[in-house]
């Protein structure tokens, strides 16, 4: 398992952020955002468990990932949420048309 | 070996993410977020980061998902019939260009750096005994903090979602 330097996981981990960010600024609809988000904090957790691994004994890497992770699964809660409010009063989710406060 | 089953995981969390990026149909991309999210998981077993895998699979495949298909299922207007649930891609060249500059200049960083890393990869063994430990000792406030975050986004969803049904 020693075999696999760091690098390649930070390559991985930039290349699913940026796709990520592709994603969420992409989609003409409110999940397809939150699709694009969770791509975004998954390549994230991968760095800091990647650098995790040269940390053995404290191991501070994967308990933040461990704590990201929980505040990813309350965000995309409260957000499907909010995007069922936003359907009922708007009739649509497209980010674009969600537009009301617009002068 | 172990480089190719890492690079197949790799590729596979990597492609099916692109899947998301240029699929039409939102189900679709729903399932690509699945393959993704399982890709990543098993990256996490590289990095030996086992009870991270298991939670990843438990709480992203088991949860979330699930959670973001009644997303999708409950914000659809019902005229369009079809099983086909279709999201335009806006204006994709310009935010294409702007993620692969991002891609670029992240790994611009990453090969520039020098990584002061404290030591080698060394433990095979699991890490689940050493997560509870520093969850219970080093890390209790933060672990109280997200307990009592739960709480209240589980109280706040459901009456967001409560009131909804009413208003109607």
């Amino acid at each position: 398992m020693n075999t696999i330097p760091v690098t390649h996981f930070l390559v991985v981990g930039a290349a699913l952020f940026s796709i990520g960010l592709a994603v969420a600024s992409t989609k003409k609809n409110a999940i397809g955002v939150l699709l694009g988000l969770e791509l975004m904090l998954n390549a994230v957790n991968i760095n800091l468990v990647a650098f995790s691994r040269h940390d053995p004994h404290l191991m501070q890497g994967q308990l933040f990932a461990l704590f990201v992770l929980v505040v990813a699964v309350c965000e995309i809660a409260i957000a499907l949420a909010i995007v069922l409010r936003v359907f009922d009063h708007y009739k649509t989710i497209d980010p674009d048309k969600v537009n009301r406060l617009q002068g | 070996m172990e480089l190719i089953a890492f690079y197949f995981f790799a590729g596979l969390a990597v492609a099916a993410a692109l899947f998301i990026l240029f699929t039409r149909n939102l189900m679709y991309a729903a399932f690509g977020l699945f393959m993704s999210l399982l890709g990543v998981a098993a990256l996490y077993v590289f990095a030996m980061a086992d009870f991270l895998a298991v939670a990843q699979i438990m709480i992203y495949v088991g949860g979330v998902l699930v959670l973001l298909v009644f997303g999708i299922m409950l914000t659809q207007a019902s005229r369009s019939g079809a099983n086909y649930v279709r999201v335009e891609n806006g204006n994709l060249p310009v935010r294409l260009t702007v993620a692969g500059v991002m891609f670029v200049l992240l790994l611009k960083v990453l090969f520039s750096a020098d990584f002061a890393l404290s030591g080698p990869v060394e433990s095979q063994k699991s890490t689940l005994k050493q997560l509870g430990m520093h969850l219970m000792t080093t890390h209790l406030l933060p672990f109280e903090i997200i307990a009592v975050l739960l709480l209240a986004v589980l109280t706040g969803t459901g009456y967001m979602a409560y009131n909804r049904i009413r208003i109607r």
